[in-house]
C-alpha cells in the first residue's frame, strides 16, 4: 500500500475504531449474535478491528497467515459469516469516510479507493475462503461417515446375516447395498439375508427396485433373501403401486424373519428352562 | 391464504427434500399414517420421474378446499422431453428406463385426482390431490 495512505489510516486509526465499534454493535441485534454475552462480543470485536489494522502493512500473502489463526477460532466458536463480512464492508466504508472527510487531496483518487478496496478484499477473500474450507470439510467428513453407516452387513448366526437400512435410499447407496450384500454372503457363507427396511421412510418404485434386484443377485450366488420390517403404511402404498414383491419372501418383523431363517437352515431357538 | 411449498428437484437431494415437505404439511392437513405414506410415495414418485427424465423441475405442494372438503394438491412440472404416449406410461410395466414401470400409474392409485398435460419438447406437468376423508 502506498505509504501515504497507509499513514493516514493509521493516523485516524482511534476516530475509525470507535465509530466501526459503535456501528457493529448494531449488527448484533439483528444478527444471531444475540445470545453472546457483552464482553465477548466486545472483546472479539476490538480483537477483530486490531487484526484488521495489523494487515494494513502486509502484502496480501502474509495476510492469508495472519488472519487464518484468527478466523480459525471465529469456525470454532460458530461466529456466522455474515458477521465477518458485515464487519469488513462497515469497516471499508467507515474508514473511506474518515480519510475523506480529513479533505487532504489524495482523498479524491481513484487510487486511493483503490488501495483501499484491494486491502479489504483480500481480507474478505481471505476469511471467506477459511470458512467455506471448513464447510466443505465438515460436508465431506459426513458424507464418508454417511457412507460407512449406509450399508453394513452384520452376521448374526452362521449362514445367517442381516442387513439393516436406515434413511433415504439413493442410487449411490442402492449401488452400495447391492455390493455389501452379495460381498457378504460371499464372505460369510450365507445362505439367508435378512434385509430390514424398519428405518426406510418411503418405499417408492425406486427402492422396491432396487431391493428386488439386490434380492435377485443374492438369489443368483445361491443364498435366499427375506425382506423384513414392513410397516402397514408401507404394505398399502407397495399394494398401491402394483410392486409385485412375491419373488421372495417377506415378514413384517426382523424377529420373525429371524425364525424363518433358522428354519430354513433347520435349527431352531429352544428356551432351555422348559427342558 | 394458501401457503404453497414449493421444491426445486435438480439432484437426488431434491427429491428428499420435496417428500419431507410433502409429509410435513400431509401431517399438518390431518392426514393418517398410511395417507401420509401414501402422499409422500406420489411425491417421490413424480419427483423422481423430474430428476430421471427432465434432469430439473419443480414439485409444488399446497392444501385445497372444494365443495366442504379438505385436501392436498401435489403439482410436478418440468420443462423436459415430455411423454410421447402418455396412454402407454399410464399403463403398469411400461418402462423406458429398465425400471418397474409402476411410478405413474401408481401415483394415480395412490392419489384420488390424477391429472397429466404433457407435450414433447415442451415438457410435462402433473397434477394430483388426495382429498381428506
Amino acid at each position: 500500500m502506498h505509504p501515504s495512505i497507509k499513514e493516514s489510516i493509521l493516523e485516524k486509526k482511534d476516530e475509525i475504531v470507535e465509530q466501526w465499534l459503535e456501528e457493529i454493535e448494531q449488527f448484533r441485534y439483528e444478527d444471531y449474535l444475540q445470545n453472546i454475552s457483552d464482553s465477548v462480543y466486545r472483546s472479539t470485536n476490538r480483537e477483530f478491528v486490531d487484526k484488521i489494522f495489523e494487515t494494513v502493512d502486509l502484502c496480501s500473502d502474509d495476510v492469508y497467515e495472519r488472519i487464518s489463526q484468527y478466523s480459525e477460532r471465529l469456525i470454532q466458536l460458530g461466529w456466522p459469516l455474515n458477521y465477518i463480512t458485515r464487519g469488513l464492508q462497515s469497516f471499508r466504508q467507515i474508514t473511506v469516510e474518515t480519510l475523506s472527510n480529513t479533505g487532504d487531496n489524495y482523498c479524491y483518487d481513484i487510487e486511493f479507493y483503490q488501495e483501499i478496496e484491494s486491502w479489504i478484499d483480500n481480507l474478505i477473500n481471505a476469511l471467506v475462503s477459511d470458512y467455506s474450507g471448513s464447510w466443505e470439510n465438515t460436508v465431506f467428513s459426513q458424507k464418508m461417515a454417511l457412507k460407512e453407516l449406509s450399508a453394513p452387513l452384520i452376521p448374526v448366526f452362521d449362514e445367517i446375516c442381516v442387513m439393516p437400512l436406515i434413511g433415504t435410499i439413493d442410487s449411490e447407496r442402492a449401488k452400495l447395498i447391492m455390493e455389501n450384500l452379495l460381498e457378504g454372503v460371499i464372505e460369510n457363507r450365507a445362505q439367508v439375508v435378512l434385509i430390514d427396511i424398519t428405518g426406510v421412510p418411503v418405499v417408492d418404485t425406486m427402492v422396491a427396485h432396487h431391493i428386488i434386484q439386490a434380492a435377485e443377485a443374492v438369489r443368483l450366488v445361491g443364498a435366499e433373501c427375506i425382506l423384513v420390517g414392513i410397516r402397514p403404511e408401507i404394505a398399502q402404498t407397495v399394494v398401491n403401486l402394483g410392486i409385485d414383491l412375491g419373488k421372495f419372501s417377506t415378514k413384517s418383523t426382523l424377529k420373525k424373519g429371524m425364525a424363518t431363517a433358522l428354519k430354513m437352515t433347520d435349527r431352531e431357538i429352544v428356551d432351555l428352562a422348559s427342558k | 391464504m394458501q401457503v404453497q411449498t414449493r421444491v426445486d428437484i435438480h439432484s437426488e437431494w431434491g427429491i428428499v427434500a420435496a417428500r419431507q415437505a410433502g409429509r410435513k404439511l400431509a401431517k399438518e392437513i390431518g392426514f393418517g399414517s398410511v395417507d401420509q405414506a401414501r402422499i409422500t410415495t406420489a411425491i417421490s414418485e413424480l419427483a423422481r420421474n423430474i430428476y430421471l427424465y427432465a434432469n430439473q423441475g419443480e414439485i409444488s405442494i399446497e392444501e385445497v378446499a372444494s365443495a366442504g372438503k379438505r385436501g392436498m394438491k401435489v403439482v410436478a412440472s418440468d420443462r423436459g422431453p415430455g411423454i410421447k404416449d402418455v396412454r402407454s406410461v399410464m399403463e403398469d410395466g411400461f418402462t423406458t428406463s429398465g425400471g418397474l414401470g409402476a411410478g405413474l400409474p401408481g401415483v394415480k392409485r395412490l392419489m384420488d385426482d390424477f391429472d397429466i398435460d404433457s407435450e414433447e419438447e415442451e415438457g410435462t406437468t402433473i397434477i394430483s390431490i388426495k382429498w381428506l376423508r
